[in-house]
């Protein structure tokens, strides 16, 4: 009776999750990757083939974006590591315990606003008639407008400023957890800040800083708005191609392939990375 | 505080770096924010007055944001659906939440590594996966049974499932946090006080997890209510708000009214922010 | 018929098996009507499994339960009227302290016009009349402990069962408990079943009490009887202080026994009643520290026991001090000492004599 009565509750709670992760996960996966290999050979006709890869592989222009959008990613997520960790070390160990929160929340707030409301604002900020290049005129550092938008840096600004705060809210909770202890007592056994760093905090951090690395790389390269709004029309990031093929092409199974081969390169750089560091996935995102 | 901080100044710099970054956070939301105050027609420097003419005025071209017919449609149907994705979502990430905390089963891990996965998959991905799939199943039903399946073409139910795909995980995980902080001794407490098990779920347990279900379901409305990837490719024509302000920037430019629109977001989403972490704010300690 | 329902809970030759484990072995034990009773027991003996088999969360794999007489195996948790205060005390966080205590009566479907003035009630005769409408979190530790043996006493239980409810406590509030719990338990007039690991807190509160071990009931007993007169070489060693040595039988007459220690001591000892002694057997031999004087050596006396030693060091505390005394086979010998501050007190380094009665030498075959 008992056992029937648990088994029977095991089914139904197992029940949504299956029905989500097998519907909405899994079988529209099997599915793009199904429609990635077929081939149109006349109007209505396809059959089995890897010509849409192939095409991907023959055609520098997608497998240079792909690349292109990968090795930016990766800086993006080093640079936001390297522009994070301080700032949630401070939020974390250095803040009086007031400021503490208050800083924290400053990070929560901004969390969930939009990348389209962020990137326009950055336009506002750097375009040819924005603030930055009105204010530098009017104190006389230049003598005309100039254009801030457009080019790499600025893209790369804008993907940093987008997925920032996903690296230093769950870093912000890791180190949290870390009792002021233990790095007192790397200082008090003789340890230089250096040292501590490498040997005690770092260590302790690593599951924040993974996880908090995979999800600014997963954000960043699957990232569509700010790329586009900030770089332009040739700012050549892989997304667009997606969007390229599937809306202004129609061209269905090759953006099935790209959106495949985007998931697999990615995940190839998240399972790379993962190995480098020794983590694994349930210990580093599904604890933030 | 823990470190010793014998070195005055880069204590100070440290300060300043800190401070550097936060005014790095709010720049180009403020920048966005301002200029929706701003009576001019471009959302530009010099700055010619304050007004609130962008919101509330009712003709052109200073057609304020509560008057134009297309953004209000918008923001009613990212209203729709937030609500309802958050409602499933939280619906799934609590019973996620009961599976994984409570239940025994073969595989556990590698469900439960299953489960994380729809969060780091790109949202472009999951938008046209769920689209390939949608539309096959339509086109299939139409091809054999002559049947016009509407519901799975694009539009709000698509946007629904494929936002409701990714966000189940994240209130899934804020859910089970929250579960396993429970003391399991509490339900035993609760029937040998002669509770029955539906008494026990309703007035214990589901009390319990109330602030993390409040707060899983607002930071769910948030995401949906900002999420552009995955909606892009699902969208119908229905669009919902952001989709509608990036038409509208893409056509028009950058017009005052896409600042009142962004003010109006920003203090929307950082009000609702707010209350979900306050919610979460144990007063019990747990 | 009528002398079972003298028994609020009877317990008969209990078994628990987890996997191949066994938890509870064959215990069985009668708790009459309104009294004290406490399972003592270190860690992992398998007290709390017992407790809950008679709360109804594990099920016995044979032997019966029976409360006010009526066998309960086939009762739910949420039916048996046996109550229990958790270690932790599992008060709900999210309900107010009438909610609390309200909870088992709104359960049970009580009109809420007779709910109002029982929790009153409840609330009084615990001495808090007025906390009703506080937070659980605003409450001081003693207050949760009392709130939550009102919760379950508001049900008018035939059986209270409590789980090391003053574990959490720091040690000047437990000794405060300690008698609390004693006045409510004598006040609501309820079987109290008491579960601990620390004996003072079984000795001074119970009627009755238990000793358990690896799952097996070693001795049930009035606190006085297991201190003085202990069965079972784990109850001597278990319950109180005592100065233990291993050795062998050499001489067994009607009422004492001769033992020669492995480190080369004799002793005489008591023979309880019952026990079969032969000459060569193992034994343990204890000696409580307050049955042993210590005296400076020289005066000489007819004790049964004596022998001469080194004040080791002396452990100063009050009423309770103690030497330790390193003897003839260097091992080191408890005793328990009145320390006056004056020049006659023992000092480390003197030479003294201790000496017992047969007595109190306690003689254990193992």
């Amino acid at each position: 009776m008992q056992s029937d009565i648990k088994r029977l509750s095991l089914i139904l709670l197992f029940a949504p999750f299956a029905l989500w992760l097998l519907l909405l996960i899994i079988l529209p996966h099997i599915g793009i990757v199904a429609l990635s290999l077929r081939e149109k050979v006349a109007p209505r006709v396809y059959e089995f083939g890897f010509g849409n890869y192939i095409d991907f592989i023959q055609e520098p222009i997608y497998w240079n974006t792909l690349l292109r959008t990968g090795s930016m990613s990766i800086l993006v997520t080093i640079l936001a590591l390297l522009i994070g960790f301080p700032i949630a070390y401070y939020i974390a160990k250095i803040a009086g315990k007031r400021s503490r929160g208050a800083l924290f929340l400053l990070c929560l707030i901004p969390l969930w606003v939009s990348d389209l409301i962020r990137a326009f604002g950055w336009i506002l900020l750097l375009r040819e008639t924005g603030v930055v290049s009105s204010f530098l005129q009017d104190i006389g550092l230049i003598s005309q407008p100039i254009e801030f938008l457009y080019n790499d840096i600025t893209v790369i600004i804008g993907l940093v400023y987008t997925v920032i705060l996903f690296m230093i809210v769950p870093l912000v909770s890791t180190l949290d957890g870390m009792g002021d202890d233990m790095i007192e007592a790397g200082y008090n056994l003789g340890g230089s800040g250096f040292t501590v760093l490498r040997k005690i905090i770092l260590p302790y951090a690593m599951p924040g800083i993974v996880s908090g690395c995979i999800v600014v790389f997963m954000m960043t390269a699957g990232s569509y708005l700010t790329p586009i709004l900030l770089g332009g029309k040739n700012s050549s990031w892989f997304t667009e191609q997606i969007y390229d093929q599937f809306i202004t092409r129609f061209n269905w199974e090759s953006g099935a392939a790209f959106g495949f081969l985007l998931l697999a390169f990615t995940s190839l750089v998240v399972w790379l990375g993962l190995k480098l560091t020794g983590q694994t996935l349930a210990n580093t995102v599904a604890k933030s | 505080m823990a470190v010793a901080t014998q070195n005055k100044a880069l204590l100070i710099g440290y300060r300043a770096y800190v401070i550097a970054f936060f005014i790095f956070l709010a720049a180009p939301l403020v920048a966005a924010g301002t200029f929706a105050f701003n009576d001019s027609l471009f959302p530009a420097l010099p700055w010619q007055g304050f007004t609130l003419d962008w919101f509330f005025n009712d003709t052109e071209p200073k057609l304020g944001m509560f008057h134009d017919r297309r953004l209000l449609r918008g923001l009613y149907y990212s209203a729709v659906i937030g609500a309802m994705v958050s409602f499933l979502s939280v619906f799934v990430g609590t019973t996620n939440a009961f599976l994984f905390v409570r239940g025994n089963f073969p595989g556990k891990n590698f469900f439960y590594i299953l489960m994380i996965l729809p969060l780091v998959i790109p949202g472009v991905i999951l938008g046209i996966s769920i689209l390939v799939m949608a539309s096959n199943i339509a086109n299939g039903v139409e091809d054999k049974l002559n049947i016009e399946l509407e519901f799975l073409r694009p539009g709000i139910l698509l946007v629904v499932l494929g936002q409701f795909s990714f966000i189940t995980t994240i209130t899934s995980l804020v859910i089970t946090a929250r579960l396993k902080k429970f003391d399991y001794t509490m339900e035993e407490a609760a029937l040998n006080l002669g509770a029955t098990r539906a008494q026990v779920l309703r007035t214990v347990t589901l009390p319990f997890l109330r602030p993390a279900m409040i707060a899983a379901g607002i930071v769910a409305f948030l995401v949906s209510f900002e999420n552009f990837n995955t909606t892009l490719f699902l969208v119908g024509s229905e669009s919902p708000l952001t989709i509608t302000m990036y038409d509208r920037m893409a056509k028009v430019g950058s017009t005052p009214v896409l600042n009142a629109v962004s003010f109006f977001l920003i203090v929307g989403s950082g009000l609702l922010a707010l209350i979900s972490v306050v919610i979460q704010r144990d007063k019990s300690g747990g | 018929m009528n002398d079972q329902a003298a028994y609020d809970l009877e317990c008969t030759n209990i078994t628990k098996d987890f996997g191949s484990v066994r938890a509870v072995e064959d215990v069985s034990f009668v708790i009459p009507s309104g009294s004290f009773f406490s399972i003592l027991g270190p860690s992992g003996c398998g007290k709390t499994t017992l407790m809950r088999m008679i709360a109804g969360f594990e099920k016995p794999t044979s032997g019966d339960i029976r409360i006010k007489g009526r066998s309960v195996l086939d009762v739910p948790p949420n039916k048996r009227n046996v109550k229990m205060v958790f270690q932790h005390l599992a008060l709900f966080p999210m309900m107010n302290v009438y909610d609390n205590i309200a909870y088992g009566l709104r359960c049970a479907g009580t009109p809420k016009s007779e709910i109002e003035p029982k929790v009153r009630n409840v609330l009084e005769r615990i001495a808090l009349p007025d906390v009703a409408t506080r937070e659980i979190h605003q409450l001081s530790g003693g207050q949760k402990q009392r709130i939550a043996i009102a919760r379950c006493m508001v049900l008018d239980p035939d059986v209270l069962l409590l789980d090391e409810p003053l574990g959490a406590l720091d040690l000047k509030l437990r000794e405060a408990m300690k008698i609390e719990l004693k006045l409510l338990q004598h006040q609501f007039n309820t079987t109290f079943v008491y579960i601990t690991h620390d004996q003072s807190e079984a000795l001074v509160m119970s009627d009755h009490v238990a000793i358990m071990n690896n799952g097996r009931f070693e001795q049930i007993g009035r606190p006085e009887a297991l201190y003085h007169n202990p069965t079972t070489s784990f109850v001597a060693g278990f319950v109180g202080d005592s100065n233990r040595w291993k050795g062998k039988v050499a001489e067994v007459k009607s009422d004492s026994a001769r033992v020669e220690t492995d480190a080369g001591l004799t002793m005489i000892c008591k023979r309880r009643e019952g026990e079969a002694l032969s000459a060569g057997q193992a034994v343990e031999i204890f000696v409580r520290p307050e049955f042993i004087s210590a005296k400076k050596d020289g005066a000489a006396d007819n004790a049964d026991n004596t022998l001469t030693g080194t004040v080791d060091s002396v452990l100063f505390n009050g009423a309770n001090s103690r030497v330790l005394v390193r003897g003839p086979s260097a091992e080191l010998i408890e005793a328990d000492v009145v320390v006056t501050g004056g020049p006659e007190d023992l000092r480390a380094r003197d030479a003294v004599r201790l000496s017992w009665s047969a007595q109190q030498t306690m003689c254990f075959a193992v």
